[in-house]
């Protein structure tokens, strides 16, 4: 095994998932945390690094009964927990802490004990984005599409083929949010949000949390459950605004963050088995799928259609069903990741047989900000 | 109605607020690495670093970048979908406005129609920089 090696040795989702009214965001993060501590066979005093976004890891640290050596409040939006991965790698190999864990737990759905989401008229965005009437993600996350299927000659049909196929996959999974099968013109045909994304191109509003622990690869066999380890991870961001992203057909966060994750892990595209790339809306698999170099520029649309990364296909892709259909709380990252440890560990409901590599990558804010993660679950 | 959101200018970014209320779009760039116009406001140049910048009256001209209809309009912007759009400037910068003057619709909104800017006034403090078909 390469040396600083280092693994997920814990990893689980809320024990309920989809519309939870009875449970706060803190109380959300501590049930995803119990849980990984169990998957684990832990206790809180045995974590000695806390990561979180949301809330602070300082109030993550107290409500759990944790007196960690090492504390990340990174918060990037929902890839924030892929950064946290990378931190917490660095961190353990710097010796700043040997078990951390990672948590996210957010009442979109029901609002429970959450937070506004207010933009001071100060600041960059409040000057230069909101007098033009942006409300919720829908109105700015899309912003750039047009300018992106006019080069490439593509239509609304090229992002409601997304939706459809990421839907195949929720079918298989008992714990989706919507599982019925779609066409495109049931995507087509469903309500407008903002022209060209309708309802079926936008991510749920769900309730839910996850966690992860991570340590030392050389620690990691003697947990309970196989290790899976982190083979590369990269980060960048690029703008906090998305009408000064410097090009409006590709990400330069996606692009550098994923550069950096496969030069570490020393991995080419054909070595990727399993594929995550969160989907707030339906043109992000196709700047996912572009941006980290697993298709040309222009040509991820055609890739879907053709069935690639549908069941069966060569780069399964979303395979829980994504943030179109399994579930999306605000900061969908940390499902993402749940979904590449499930399937490293063979544990994942539409299981891709022997899959040995899984690439998980994650956004943040509209554009902002990238992190990806590659895993294995053979040893480095 | 309630009132429209509006921007409440710093000391970095007064000269552009100044600018439109008085019919002006200015744009800065740096007179250090070769002069290239950026947005949005800020005392230093974003390529090079250096501190040598001038504020200048940009040509008010553009094409339409990119665009959302937003079906859901906010409290403040009426009842009716409006454009969300991006303007590419003439000078280079990219910067989100809204269409006026022009239905806002997808056939009526072509992406890179030329566009030119208009000052609609919001308070005595305050202009908004919209942009308006530029014509044949």
């Amino acid at each position: 095994m390469k040396p600083k090696s280092v693994a997920v040795v814990g990893a689980a989702e809320t024990t309920q998932m989809g519309k939870i009214p009875d449970v706060s965001v803190i109380g959300l993060h501590a049930d995803a945390a119990l849980n990984a501590m169990a998957d684990a066979g832990l206790k809180p005093s045995d974590i000695d690094g806390v990561a979180t976004a949301g809330i602070s890891p300082v109030e993550l640290a107290h409500y759990l009964g944790v007196t960690p050596t090492y504390a990340d409040g990174t918060s990037v939006g929902g890839c924030s927990f892929m950064l946290h991965v990378r931190h917490a790698a660095a961190a353990i190999n710097a010796g700043l802490a040997n078990t951390i864990l990672i948590t996210h737990g957010e009442s979109g759905r029901s609002r429970v004990g959450a937070s506004g989401w207010a933009r001071s008229p100060s600041s960059l965005m409040g000057q230069f984005e909101m007098p033009y009437g942006v409300t919720s993600p829908p109105t700015m996350f899309t912003v750039p599409v047009l300018r992106y299927l006019k080069t490439y000659g593509l239509t609304e049909e090229d992002l409601a083929w997304v939706a459809v196929i990421q839907r195949e996959w929720a079918a298989k999974n008992p714990r989706a949010s919507f599982k019925d099968p779609i066409t495109v013109d049931d995507v087509l045909n469903s309500a407008m949000i903002a022209w060209p994304f309708r309802m079926l191109m936008c991510c749920l509003v769900t309730d839910g949390g996850g966690a992860l622990i991570l340590t030392s690869a050389d620690r990691a066999r003697d947990f309970p459950k196989r290790p899976v380890y982190v083979l590369g991870t990269g980060e960048s961001v690029e703008t906090p605004m998305v009408s000064q992203m410097a090009d409006f057909t590709s990400s330069k966060a996606f692009r550098v963050s994923g550069q950096k994750a496969f030069a570490e892990a020393g991995i080419g595209h054909a070595d990727v088995d399993h594929l995550m790339i969160y989907d707030a809306f339906a043109h992000l698999p196709l700047y996912g799928l572009e941006d980290l170099g697993f298709c040309q520029p222009g040509e991820a649309a055609a890739f879907i259609r053709a069935r690639h990364t549908a069941p069966g296909g060569r780069l399964p892709l979303n395979t829980n069903g994504g943030g179109l259909s399994y579930m999306h709380s605000g900061m969908y990252g940390m499902y993402a990741l749940q979904e590449s440890v499930r399937q490293m560990r063979g544990l994942a409901p539409a299981q891709v047989d022997g899959a040995k590599i899984s690439v998980c990558h994650g956004v943040g804010g509209m554009f902002a900000a990238s992190g990806t993660i590659v895993f294995s679950n053979e040893a480095p | 109605m309630p009132p429209r959101m509006l921007p409440e200018p710093t000391p970095e970014t007064r000269h552009f607020w100044d600018g439109c209320r008085a019919g002006e779009l200015r744009l800065q760039r740096c007179t250090d690495c070769g002069g290239e116009a950026y947005f949005p406001p800020r005392p230093f140049c974003p390529k090079c670093g250096g501190r040598k910048v001038e504020v200048f009256p940009a040509s008010g001209r553009g094409v339409l970048w990119s665009y959302v209809i937003n079906h859901r309009p906010r409290p403040d912007m009426g009842d009716q979908p409006y454009a969300i759009a991006v303007v590419k400037l003439a000078e280079g910068p990219t910067m989100m406005t809204n269409i006026v003057g022009c239905p806002q619709t997808p056939e009526a909104l072509q992406l890179d129609m030329p566009l030119k800017v208009t000052f609609a006034r919001q308070s005595d403090e305050i202009s908004l920089p919209f942009f308006e078909p530029a014509g044949a």
